[in-house]
């Protein structure tokens, strides 16, 4: 199936948590769902056979600019079996980060969120094991976050030193 | 210290049944291929939980890159997977070519000479980088002699590397647009035949050594004893992690990359996907270690087969770099993946029509089939563990980054 018969679907289904399509832009085209709603879209496109969706590629958290209030969680899920992709796009608030979790659906989302959690401080919610992943569990802040200032002391060291 | 509000109190709570026994497995630890430590919660020598802790090698790639101009990340992709350089710098420009393919303004197309240069030099990376895995493999299992071997033949792989871009492991060889030119081979000049011929010769030493190796360990009752049956991964749960490429395959998935979304000049070649199927001679079954294991050594053949190939051909002449005068994608974002040795490497772009990312993130294909470990351990025992690091083939550079 084509990304656009997949929103027809998908809005078909959800109506108002499918926020639209975005097409403008070069490059994959994507779905903007509603963070609250992002476990049921993806159960959803794991479940039915004329989608199933069974591998999810990436999942990466986004922060597009200084001046934007959201951070961007971008799924790209791909059907082994249709082969066919489909970018997903769910935009939380930069100032209380949250949306439900799909490691449940796909096992890979349990690392790929934990990395996010710990690049942007985005929580997921019904996560089991929501920690730190590359970064020490004692590090302050979200280093991917545009307005990230790098901390003058780690543990009592001179960062720049 | 100052600490801000965003310090979270870590309290590391560990709750120790009355026979179990918490070891700590590395970080530093040779047969963790890298920095990877595992906290082992064992029962005996039963291993009821193997938590992998990682992020020791994590140097922000993802950061550094929002920094940096395009062809300036290529040689930070060469340190993720260091073993096989070239295929991460191949990975990271497809993704930025094909973003840049979208603005027809822009159009370029990369030389038909530079294709066929890629495909070889990828090729012969792979059969590097799964000629490592061998070796350690053996190793880390307890047999010596592979590893010897293996290195005596990656030794010649490097050195032809070297020629070709002044480098034996981190090259920066592959640029967006094509290849790099820092070592001039003109096209039919004594050069470019002397570099064909060495690989040729390469070839016809190294392709008999492949059986050669099947009977040193392959095929070996104690190594067969170690690895088969052990860590079975079934295809759905291969699925379910985002294990990809030679461990998707000994799943027994038919999936590669370069034969079902072929890129680049892949459509143009003959090879066959080797598939992992029961052995019973060997007691192996599908998705065990010795299958993952064997996938690899069965590529080998596949990759000399390419190279080969394009041997037959002989390089068409032409440049070897697209004309570009910058390299500045349009605004728009990319996921564009190819098949590594070690599977599949996405690369996510997001492109704001500056000369640099706004978000670059790289899938890395280790960092996943590794978050698959403490599912695969539970329950075997220690030096199980070991058999299980080395099957799936993990470089620590990658799954850091």
């Amino acid at each position: 199936m084509k990304p656009e018969e997949i929103y027809e679907v998908l809005t078909k289904q959800f109506g108002e948590a499918v926020l639209g399509f975005d097409t403008e832009l070069a490059g994959d085209p994507s779905i903007r769902i509603a963070p609250s709603a992002i476990t049921d879209v993806c159960q959803y496109l794991a479940e039915t056979d004329t989608l199933a969706f069974d591998s999810l590629m990436c999942l990466s958290g986004a922060d597009l600019s200084a001046k934007d209030e959201e951070f961007a969680v971008v799924y790209h899920i791909y059907a082994m079996q249709h082969r066919h992709s489909i970018v997903l796009k769910a935009m939380v608030p930069k100032t209380n980060p949250h949306l439900p979790s799909v490691s449940h659906i796909w096992k890979t989302a349990d690392w790929h969120e934990r990395e996010a959690y710990d690049l942007y401080g985005i929580l997921f919610e019904g996560h089991q094991d929501l920690r730190r992943i590359l970064l020490p569990d004692d590090w302050d802040g979200y280093p991917l976050r545009k307005d990230y200032k790098e901390p003058e002391f780690y543990r009592g060291m001179r960062v720049p030193y | 210290m100052e600490t801000t509000q965003q310090t979270e109190s870590k309290i590391i709570e560990l709750k120790p049944f009355a026979d179990e026994m918490v070891v700590n497995m590395g970080p530093q630890h040779p047969s963790t291929h890298g920095v990877l430590r595992l906290e082992l919660k064992l029962d005996g020598e039963v291993v009821r939980e193997a938590i992998p802790h990682i992020g020791y090698l994590h140097r922000c790639f993802e950061k550094h890159s929002e920094n940096l101009s395009y062809p300036q990340i290529i040689p930070f992709t060469d340190r993720m997977d260091y073993v096989a350089a070239m295929n991460q710098n191949w990975g990271f420009c497809l993704a930025v070519e094909k973003l840049m393919e979208t603005d027809e303004s822009r159009n370029f197309e990369v030389p038909e000479r530079a294709e066929y240069l890629r495909v070889l030099i990828c090729e012969l990376n792979r059969i590097a980088s799964h000629l490592l895995s061998f070796g350690t493999y053996g190793m880390d299992i307890g047999a010596f002699t592979p590893f010897l071997y293996a290195f005596r033949d990656r030794e010649r792989l490097l050195l032809l590397f070297e020629k070709v871009c002044g480098a034996r492991l981190t090259y920066n060889y592959i640029r967006i647009g094509g290849v790099s030119e820092i070592i001039p081979m003109e096209p039919g000049s004594i050069a470019e035949q002397n570099f064909l011929d060495e690989i040729e010769a390469f070839l016809d030493y190294f392709e008999p050594l492949i059986d050669e190796y099947n009977d040193l360990l392959t095929k070996n009752s104690i190594f067969a004893e170690r690895t088969t049956r052990v860590a079975v991964m079934s295809a759905e749960m291969a699925l379910s992690y985002g294990a990809t490429g030679p461990n998707l395959r000994g799943s027994g998935v038919d999936w590669d990359l370069r034969r079902d979304e072929p890129y680049s000049i892949y459509d143009r070649f003959d090879f066959d996907v080797p598939v992992a199927v029961d052995v019973p001679e060997l007691g192996s079954v599908v998705g065990d270690c010795w299958s993952r294991y064997k996938i690899r050594m069965d590529e080998m053949k596949e990759s000399v087969r390419i190279v080969r190939q394009i041997l037959a051909e002989g390089l068409p002449s032409g440049p070897v770099m697209a004309d570009l005068k910058a390299v500045r994608p349009p605004q728009g974002e990319i996921y564009f993946r190819s098949e590594a040795p070690r599977g599949e490497l996405g690369f996510y772009i997001v492109s704001d029509g500056t000369p640099k990312p706004v978000r670059l993130k790289g899938r890395s294909p280790c960092f996943s089939a590794l978050s698959a470990l403490q599912e695969l351990s539970r329950g075997l025992m220690v030096a199980d563990i070991i058999a299980i690091i080395g099957s799936i083939d993990i470089v620590m550079g990658e799954v850091d980054r």
